[in-house]
């Protein structure tokens, strides 16, 4: 299968969106959010792999090796950050939610309706 | 909605997105057949500036611009945890309570310490050589700090901590990195140009401000990780919830601060 | 030095100022972080007027292009077209008058930390400015991000209340879910093209046929866009959030944040999607379209049926995106120009009408329309700035929203006859409910409204005020800011220079073959013919009908008890709208697949 790597991102996905509508817990929420982004990381390294190629760092490679996408690579980088913020800001607005409403469930979340 | 009519809502949404994704992937070429014009100008690009680590280049040279957004998201949700997992007006703090640590852990995390601090260090410093970089020796150096919590127990870190540094630390590799731009631009180049001598490829001072950038992201993120734990762990270990009784209020006037400035002149 | 060195310099300077804040905050008293903060803003807006300027009198390059880094076509291109350009002046403007309205606002910011509130507003502005600014896609994702990271945490800002966090955290979850979306659909683009700059991916998609993959692509592209300009139905995070938010972020949520989804919806389309190797032209009309009247009747409908003040103008906001994205939808250069000319005045009135609502928050510790009633007599000047406020919202000549509706209905009228029908009714309704609020609540007009139903499907709208204590005498930011921002708003009617330059922003911004030779080649392009936006018989008349039938509306409806019986029938509509993060995750998916049907006989 050589799109195999592609729809496993796309599989990762619906997973993690899957976890997000059934969720009982917001932390587990925030978790299934950050199982979401990976289906990114997985998709730009998958689209970055050249066949035969090795990381795109010359440090003790010859400047003409077959390298895979470095661009991918620091789009991925930049993901990694992006995700890990967001969870720590969304995490921090569970602790207090935990705090002023003392339950994580958002069933039982009813301040905000109609 | 019911449970049951979110799931059906769900699944309609997801099988349209399957056979979406699906069509998209069978028209995507083989996997490891891509072709990648702009990864080769990458490659040419980042060896014309004598930088081994072509990502670092992209990173700091190239689209250096993305990762002064992606620094800036990392300054702002720092800010914005500060912000959040402020103490609350009916909230009060108490002294952490010492802890007793079992011999082999204290040993095993007091002998790791220096050495991944080490670790960290020499990711940030070889950002431009080798795989790493600021961001990844960063988050590695401000978690072996938090070794000494394992160690010992959260006054010992505190001691080690000065918050205020570290803020102002943060705010500096910000800054750092938005000047180094703003002086290639008074030099008469582009903003974030790379205006320094490029140096030796594959040696330490090679990458020009690749090299500055680097470090300044290092600070930054190093810093901002260590305020950003420092909020959680307070809140699991010094802030206790409104009604919450025992412990030993410290100031219960303190709205919103943290005792650090308190605990520095002590 | 070349002006389109100064580009990037309008997303690095309020950096620098938010830096300087953070570091310096703890030792610094209030009133020095605050004209600090507003010293960075000033200068960033300062920054992008001169850009819009050069934009406007092009040199022989065009307008404006910076390669950051000097990266010609390996790096991340910087854009300063005039509709860009215009929008990252517009967006430096309104932070201005937030952060001057913001003077006097939170008593007790968070202790030693007194400079983070003027910065996170000063990262927001850099991050909506890049957005605006930016050619790269990826690089849009970044400071789409950014602007979103930024608003979760200023959403959450006062933690000792429930409502604002539960609002923060869906606000969070699905814009960053929408995120991701977006990024799948960018880098399905990168597999295709191998490049990120919109020039660049649309020159290389029109080498090609449109396929499944572009279809997908530009599905997932739009669907985060769509998430951040609230389309239905991608739309339920942003009541929540805008109900809860401090009044001066509302401001910029409303003002200009959403705006730039649609605006990100459009950019995108016009520089990658348009050609024949893209989405083709019907397709693209009929699912914005669709989404679109949809948007802006449920925001209509569910606008009327509020109490809680804050949360009727975010329903407002919602129903005009509705509009902006038909005006979007029609694809034509006076579309587009009626549109952008049609945000900036929405912008002016609706950032207005909140600092109205921020006022009366403050001083009543509520912002319910029912327990409110009468009760804001004493404030005959806020009462006056509402009413106008809701007058110019529902689109009475000569305010600029009005001039904006006006054209963006022309130009809708020649794609669907009953599309003008549609922007009356949608801004009667909602200038309506405007009028009806500040009737009870300014002149106590009609019966005192009752509680009828207890602990039904309604959000109330007591509220904790944001300043300190409650405001004995209004100080006077918070009275000058919403005046000065309605008569900007009115003077965008009336002057016509603004006019001409807004039209002359749509036709360069429709125009594809000219964005990327400009961008790629540095060549100057001649301004496609175009009619800019004007005041014309019809749309004055329709101006006045739409404001006629606001005040009619608003009338009848404190004259009269409410209709329990309508109310009854748009109540599974309104429960919809249940705060449930796993239901508006559900729907986000189920709007993907929407679009997708919307726009899946594109392929051939």
């Amino acid at each position: 299968m050589t799109v195999l790597p592609y729809l496993v991102a796309g599989w990762i996905f619906l997973i993690g969106v899957y976890g997000l509508v059934t969720s009982r817990d917001l932390i587990h929420a925030v978790g299934c959010l950050a199982v979401t982004q990976s289906s990114t990381y997985v998709l730009l390294l998958a689209v970055g792999y050249r066949n035969g190629g090795t990381a795109p760092v010359f440090a003790d490679a010859p400047t003409d090796s077959r390298v895979v996408d470095p661009v991918v690579q620091a789009l991925a980088l930049t993901d990694i950050v992006v995700g890990a913020t967001v969870t720590a800001l969304l995490l921090a607005l569970v602790v207090q939610l935990r705090k002023r409403h003392g339950t994580v469930d958002p069933d039982a979340l009813s301040e905000l309706k109609g | 909605m019911s449970p049951r009519v979110r799931l059906w809502v769900f699944l309609v949404g997801a099988a349209g997105f399957a056979a979406l994704f699906a069509a998209a992937c069978l028209d995507l070429p083989a996997f490891g057949t891509v072709p990648h014009p702009y990864g080769v100008r990458a490659v040419h690009a980042a060896l014309s500036h004598h930088t081994a680590n072509v990502i670092a280049s992209v990173n700091f040279d190239l689209r250096a611009f993305d990762t002064l957004g992606e620094e800036s998201i990392l300054f702002s949700a720092v800010i914005g945890t500060v912000v959040l997992l402020r103490q609350a007006r009916d909230e009060h703090r108490k002294d952490p309570e010492p802890a007793t640590v079992h011999p082999p852990v204290r040993r095993f995390a007091l002998l790791t310490l220096p050495f991944a601090l080490l670790v960290g260090l020499y990711v940030i410093a070889h950002g431009q050589i080798s795989p790493g970089g600021g961001f990844q020796g960063g988050v590695v150096a401000a978690t072996a700090l938090h070794l000494l919590y394992i160690a010992a127990d959260y006054r010992a870190l505190e001691r080690v901590r000065p918050l205020t540094l570290y803020e102002i630390g943060e705010a500096a590799g910000e800054a750092a990195y938005v000047i180094t731009g703003l002086a290639a631009v008074l030099a008469g180049s582009a903003f974030l140009a790379n205006v320094l001598p490029f140096g030796t490829l594959a040696t330490l001072s090679s990458g020009g401000t690749a090299m500055v950038l680097n470090a300044a992201v290092g600070l930054e993120v190093t810093s901002g990780i260590v305020v950003l734990l420092a909020r959680f762990l307070d809140q699991a270990v010094e802030i206790e919830e409104p009604g919450e009784g025992g412990g030993s209020p410290r100031d219960t006037r303190d709205s919103g601060g943290n005792g650090d400035d308190e605990r520095e002149r002590a | 030095m070349d002006t389109a060195r100064l580009l990037p310099l309008v997303v690095a300077v309020p950096l620098l100022g938010a830096a300087v804040l953070v570091a310096t905050g703890r030792r610094l008293p209030r009133l020095v972080s605050d004209i600090v903060g507003c010293a960075f803003a000033a200068a960033t807006a300062a920054t992008a007027l001169l850009v819009l300027f050069r934009a406007g009198h092009p040199g022989p390059g065009g307008y404006p292009v910076e390669w950051v880094g000097g990266w010609q076509r390996v790096g991340i291109v910087l854009v300063g077209d005039p509709l860009g350009a215009g929008l990252a002046a517009l967006v430096s403007l309104l932070v201005v008058a937030v952060l001057v309205y913001s003077w006097r606002y939170f008593e007790e910011p968070p202790r030693r930390h007194t400079g983070s509130f003027p910065a996170l507003i000063l990262v927001f502005q850099a991050g909506m400015c890049g957005f605006a600014l930016t050619g790269d896609l990826f690089n849009a994702f970044v400071f789409f991000e950014l602007m979103g990271v930024v608003a979760y945490a200023l959403t959450g800002f006062r933690v000792e209340e429930p409502k604002p966090l539960q609002g923060a955290l869906a606000f969070g979850v699905v814009n960053s879910l929408g995120a991701y979306v977006t990024l799948l659909g960018i880098t399905l683009l990168y597999a295709r093209t191998g490049e990120l700059g919109f020039a660049q991916i649309g020159r290389r998609l029109d080498t090609e046929g449109p396929d499944g993959l572009v279809l997908a692509a530009f599905v997932l592209v739009t669907t985060g866009l769509l998430v951040k300009a609230a389309a239905v139905p991608f739309h339920f995070w942003l009541p929540d959030a805008h109900a809860v938010a401090p009044t001066p972020v509302c401001m910029l949520l409303s003002g200009v944040m959403v705006e730039l989804g649609v605006y990100g919806v459009a950019r995108v389309y016009w520089t990658v999607f348009s050609g024949p190797g893209g989405l083709s032209h019907p397709d693209f009309t009929r699912a914005l379209l669709v989404l679109g009247v949809l948007t802006a009747l449920l925001g209509a409908v569910m606008c009327w049926q509020q109490r809680h003040l804050k949360r009727l103008l975010a329903f407002s906001t919602v129903a005009h995106t509705g509009l902006f994205l038909i005006g979007v939808a029609v694809l034509t250069p006076e579309g587009i120009s009626g549109t952008a000319l049609y945000v900036l005045g929405h912008a002016g009135v609706k950032a207005a009408l909140f600092a109205c609502a921020g006022v009366l928050l403050d001083r009543y510790a509520t912002v319910d329309e029912h327990e409110l009633f009468g009760r804001a007599r004493e404030l005959p000047a806020v009462g006056v700035l509402f009413a106008v406020g809701g007058l110019a919202l529902s689109g009475l000549p000569p305010f600029g929203s009005g001039l904006g509706k006006a054209a963006a209905e022309e130009a809708a009228g020649h794609t669907a006859v009953w599309l003008p029908a549609l922007y009356v009714l949608v801004s009667a309704v909602t200038g309506g409910a405007v009028l009806r609020a500040g009737l009870r609540i300014f002149a106590g007009v009609g019966r005192r409204p009752r509680d009828e139903e207890e602990g039904g499907p309604e959000t109330t709208g007591e509220e904790e005020p944001e300043t300190g204590g409650r405001l004995g005498r209004i100080p006077m930011p918070l009275l000058a800011v919403p005046a000065g921002l309605l008569a900007a708003s009115l003077a965008l009617g009336v002057v016509p220079a603004v006019a001409s330059a807004v039209g002359r922003a749509g036709a360069l911004f429709t125009d594809t073959g000219g964005y990327r030779r400009t961008v790629l080649d540095g060549h100057a392009e001649a301004v496609p013919a175009h009619v800019p936006p004007h005041w014309q018989l019809t749309g004055i008349l329709l101006g006045l009908l739409s404001a006629a039938l606001a005040i009619t509306l608003a009338t009848l409806a404190v004259r009269r008890p409410v209709h329990t019986g309508t109310a009854a029938l748009l109540a599974p509509v309104r429960r919809l709208q249940s705060g449930h993060i796993g239901d508006y995750v559900a729907w986000l998916i189920a709007g993907t697949a929407l679009l997708t049907a919307l726009t899946v006989p594109g392929v051939r």
